[in-house]
């Protein structure tokens, strides 16, 4: 029941390795030691969330309301372990209540008989009053979850927005097509919203997976029951009222906080339940998808896990690789699907890229996420810092090098020290199975066919970041590698147009882009005989 | 365990439409000496002009014997006598022909080909079919029990077209350049998946054959066919004339075998990264499970049917019988998307019943390789009883049996093309797939009503319409959840339309440029750009 993630096209960007690395001399990192792990903004005591809470409850038909059986369930701040707050804890009768709701607004509501531009300007307004709560969202985002805030407030909120236009945008585009037909036929097709959508989403970027989801969704037409993640639930419920205020006619968007085994499951076995949507492990991706078979056979997208290659080649410039493989595996905490969690480096390179990833690592800033400068914040919650600590142990009983970090960071919260393995062989867990944290594993190759070979060797297949100034080196890397995104000297970049999805075990469909709205429409073919028609 | 479809309407249905033309109101009535056509089924069958040269597994561009060295029959439908022993793959020989299929993608010359010279072995490979078309259609309706003027005047040139269209979309598979945020090029490939699984149904083993082999290989992929139980032979034919054309060896695998065995093997095998399958929603489901159970491969169905064929208040009530039986008996009945619950009007519902009953009595049944037969036996015996089950279940729950209702002759799988009147919704045969020769009428009162009876199905594979009025047509076209409107036609089925179910009848599109997405995977590829003159 973990959860997967991804993040901001601006992110990359505003996140900005690139000024990093204008700043930095070769070894100039080295120098920086002073900010190791920043352990005095982990003594202190947490700075209070500039933002209140106000929506706790499941909203259903445009109603904020108390879940059927009474149930709430805390949900955590990840700097400390203490209640944030209680949530209405929705199970399979919310669920069913919500998913009537949503039939209802589907099949007898004004929203798929809108037009498409009444629509778009719903989602145009929505975007408006975000941007303007911009900084309580963010604030809240950050609590709920333990990222930067900086990150969440620079990044994520205006990526947010900005994947609310860029759908908004497709609304009133989204075109059936003319065929050609073998004799006297007019053949067209109809591109029709699905129905009632079932979306499960994540824990690692809530708002983000909100817009990934929700956006390509609405802008098709469809009405929506989005079950939100348990350790999550709160900016979800925000933003949410604030699309009621920007017009959102009720039971087109509902929200049910609560937990996998009972409302996600009751969601995804769903009979009324068109099309469902997750993100998450692919352990439980798997049930889904036997649930959606065994149920009505809803159409169903997985975005899920990944071990993703970073390739390092031979002629890269070591402080700006080690820079960006840093950044593609310690972002948002290590908690990213698409992290580049297996770093591979070319032999000729390898001593001086690890000395440096080691120092890099060291230097990073981890403390409370409201602090002004924090790269890091606390993992999720107590399960996923039990976990990765798992990993660690056995990243050191497998006899990979602990170059630095392993442990926890202070005594309170879910803070763990940025980690780095070297000497790290294919076959240890550690660079076969996802951590979903702060744990960088360094692998040797000597020539490309090797790591071709090596980085293809895995059940997963979403991401791979490439890092060579040769177009041959990348060319030759950007096909071979069966990924659903190949990073070439970047990672990350999460732009709106920019497909994203998985092969192999790492999922089924892709989100973002002109690709996402195929999750989301039927296509129905008209066919009609052509008396004397002009042409054919 | 099957399902089907077609395409023809245009020039089966010429038989059609020809008739319409040629018959004054009512003149068919005095056509009854047709009857069933009794006696066709009681003479010799017709001895077809085919040999039977091909019963192995196609392997590795090689015909194989099974691992175990197992065969089962392959009966003729018109007497269930053996027409050949088929070599029975399992569980050990789906291992195999993956094994070649990865292998043929993983280092083989056929996704390293430019598309041109794949679509130029397609091109070939059509030809070579078309060469050979009699003795195809032969073996098509040997093994079906489908007329053969059927299958040699439609379904092997459809199937020829089908891969020329796909051969042509070959070389114009296109990725796509894509707007960034900031100074990236973006761009996407859209890439072969790798090893395509397939499973084809017995209705329509050639045209089943086309949709899934065609778009697989114009988009690079190699496959590993199952085909079904009951008609092994067409496909184990045409795959040796593929070979002819050129085709490198692995990049074809055709395995003959069950689906408990081989089926769920090729669908729960880790190394397929695709499987389609075409049969029953309760065989579907559990295909998707194998997928979901082993390594999430995606899965394209392409299930049942309940089809509603809509006659409104202001059709010509003698064509809409003609189309609306045409709907119904094409191939036996044995099609997924069959125009399988009749709803007509109040106004001329007494007509249309009256006229569906006297087309059905004229219905020429016997010998498929018998000229002018419109019908000949179900698949197997299987079938032949599930549909009688039926009968009997529509005569119980006291729907009115109009004509037929039994069985037509005393050998093979013959049934009586069969009308039921004052249908009910929640009759069972007008909720469940019949797959056979039983044409349900039903009386409605207005678009409302047939709206919400019509939709209220688990399945969502076709609908037909016929009116003359526009705005009916277009509010019937929207409001229907089916992924096929057929205005005033029915079974149209060019290459360049797709095909394919909303709700349990199915997930995915065949046919048209939608398929090509089954075949394809999506990458991403990012790059930063230094000085761009435009972004």
């Amino acid at each position: 029941m973990a959860a997967a993630w991804r993040i901001s096209s601006l992110i990359s960007r505003s996140l900005s390795v690139p000024p990093a690395f204008r700043s930095l001399g070769r070894n100039s990192s080295l120098r920086r030691g002073v900010h190791r792990f920043s352990t005095a903004a982990l003594i202190e005591e947490p700075i209070t969330p500039p933002v209140q809470i106000n929506h706790t409850k499941l909203l259903i038909n445009g109603q904020f309301v108390d879940s059927a059986s009474g149930k709430t369930f805390p949900t955590i701040d990840p700097r400390t372990g203490d209640v944030i707050t209680h949530v209405a804890e929705g199970d399979a009768e919310d669920i069913n209540r919500a998913v009537s709701a949503a039939r209802k607004a589907f099949d007898e509501g004004p929203w798929p008989r809108m037009t498409a531009y009444e629509r778009s300007r719903i989602l145009l307004r929505f975007a408006d009053l975000v941007e303007k709560h911009s900084d309580e969202l963010a604030a809240l985002e950050s609590w709920n979850c333990g990222k930067p805030y900086e990150q969440a407030a620079k990044s994520e909120l205006p990526l947010f927005v900005r994947l609310f236009h860029y759908y908004a945008g497709w609304a009133d585009k989204i075109h059936g097509l003319t065929v050609p037909a073998d004799g006297p036929y007019d053949v067209q097709t109809l591109h029709e919203p699905i129905g009632v959508a079932g979306q499960i989403i994540p824990w690692n970027f809530p708002l983000v997976m909100f817009a990934w989801k929700v956006g390509p969704a609405l802008a098709c037409g469809n009405t929506i029951v989005l079950k939100t993640a348990e350790q999550t639930p709160l900016t979800a419920l925000y933003v949410a009222k604030l699309f009621h205020e920007a017009g959102l006619p009720p039971g087109v968007l509902n929200i049910v906080s609560g937990f996998g085994p009972t409302a996600g499951a009751a969601l995804a076995s769903h009979m009324d339940v068109d099309k469902l949507a997750f993100t998450g492990s692919t352990e439980t991706g798997k049930i889904v998808l036997e649930l959606a078979a065994k149920s009505n056979l809803k159409p169903v997208t997985l975005e899920l896990g990944g071990k993703s290659p970073f390739i390092i080649c031979e002629d890269a410039d070591v402080d700006k690789a080690v820079e960006l493989a840093h950044f593609a595996l310690f972002f948002n905490q290590g908690q990213c699907c698409c992290a580049g969690s297996r770093t591979f480096v070319h032999e000729r390179i390898h001593d001086e890229f690890l000395e440096k990833s080691k120092a890099r690592a060291m230097r990073r800033t981890v403390g409370d996420p409201f602090k002004k400068g924090i790269e890091q914040g606390p993992q999720i919650d107590t399960e996923q810092f039990e976990k990765v600590l798992r990993y660690i142990r056995s990243g050191i009983e497998s006899k990979a090098t602990l170059e630095c970090g392993g442990g926890r960071l202070g005594s309170k919260g879910f803070y763990i020290q940025p980690t780095v393995f070297s000497n790290v062989q294919d076959d240890m867990l550690i660079a076969k199975d996802e951590i979903f944290g702060p744990v960088q594993s360094i692998l040797k190759f000597n020539d490309l066919g090797d790591v071709i070979r090596r980085a293809n060797a895995t059940r997963y297949g979403l991401a791979a970041g490439v890092f060579t100034s040769n177009v041959d080196t990348a060319n030759t890397l950007s096909r071979a590698l069966r990924v659903g995104t190949v990073w070439v000297n970047c990672f990350d970049v999460f732009d709106a147009a920019i497909p994203f999805g998985g092969y192999k075990m790492s999922g089924i469909g892709r989100e973002k882009g002109i690709y996402s709205l195929h999750n989301y429409l039927q296509v129905k073919a008209v066919v009609t005989p052509l008396k004397s028609p002009a042409w054919l | 365990m099957a399902a089907l479809r077609f395409l023809l309407s245009r020039s089966s249905l010429s038989s059609s439409s020809v008739a319409l033309l040629s018959r004054g109101k009512n003149s068919f009535l005095g056509r009854g000496i047709w009857k069933y056509s009794t006696a066709a089924a009681i003479e010799e069958p017709i001895k077809p002009p085919v040999s039977v040269d091909h019963t192995q597994l196609l392997i590795n561009g090689k015909f194989v014997d099974a691992a175990s060295g197992k065969t089962f029959p392959t009966l003729d439908p018109r007497t269930g006598e053996v027409i050949a022993h088929v070599a029975e793959g399992d569980a050990e020989d789906v291992n195999r022909a993956v094994s070649a299929a990865r292998k043929a993608f993983d280092e083989g010359p056929w996704p390293r080909l430019t598309a041109y010279e794949r679509s130029r072995i397609m091109f070939r490979f059509a030809d070579l079919v078309e060469k050979h078309n009699d003795e195809i259609a032969a073996l098509e309706t040997w093994d079906n029990g489908k007329p053969y003027e059927q299958s040699a005047k439609i379904e092997v040139p459809m199937f020829a077209r089908l891969f020329r269209y796909y051969a042509g979309w070959a070389d114009k598979i296109h990725g796509l350049t894509v707007p960034a945020d900031g100074p990236y090029h973006v761009q996407t490939l859209h890439e072969p998946i790798g090893v395509a699984g397939q499973i084809i149904p017995w209705n329509f083993p050639l045209l089943m054959y086309a949709w899934k082999v065609g778009p697989a290989l114009a988009c690079g992929n190699t496959v590993v066919l199952k085909t079904a139980e009951q008609t092994p032979l067409s496909a184990l034919y045409v795959s040796k004339l593929f070979h002819e054309a050129g085709l490198p060896a692995g990049v074809l695998n055709v395995v003959s075998g069950y689906g408990p065995t081989a089926g769920s093997a090729l669908a729960s095998h880790m190394d397929v990264d695709k499987v389609a399958f075409t049969g029953s929603t309760e065989t579907g489901k559990i295909v998707l499970e194998l997928a979901a159970k082993s390594n999430l491969k995606v899965v394209t169905l392409e299930l049942g049917g309940k089809s509603p064929f809509i006659v409104c208040e202001d059709a010509d009530v003698d064509k809409a019988v003609e189309l609306a039986h045409f709907a119904l008996f094409f191939n036996q009945g044995q099609c997924c998307c069959a125009g399988s619950r009749t709803f007509v009007h109040e106004r001329v519902y007494d007509e249309f019943v009256e006229k569906a009953k006297a087309r059905a009595v004229q219905r020429v049944v016997g010998d498929p390789f018998k000229n002018g037969i419109e019908q000949g036996p179900q698949v197997d015996s299987d079938q032949f009883e599930k549909i009688l089950k039926y009968i009997r279940a529509g005569v119980d729950c006291g729907a009115t049996l109009e004509t037929g209702g039994e069985r037509l002759g005393t050998k093979g799988y013959y049934i009586k093309p069969t009308v039921f009147s004052n249908v009910k919704d929640d009759m069972l045969i007008a909720k469940e797939e019949i797959f056979g020769p039983v044409q349900t009428i039903l009386k409605y009162k207005d678009l409302d009503d047939v709206i919400r009876r019509a939709n209220a199905s688990q399945y969502g594979l076709a609908a037909g319409v016929f009116t003359q009025n526009i705005d009916t047509a277009n509010t019937l076209t929207r409001a229907l959840r089916v992924g096929t409107v057929w205005v005033n036609c029915f079974d149209t089925f060019d290459a360049a339309i797709p095909f394919g179910g909303y709700k349990m009848s199915g997930q995915g599109r065949e046919k048209g440029v939608y398929s090509l997405k089954n075949y394809l995977q999506v990458k991403a590829v990012v790059t930063p750009l230094t000085n761009p003159a435009w972004l």
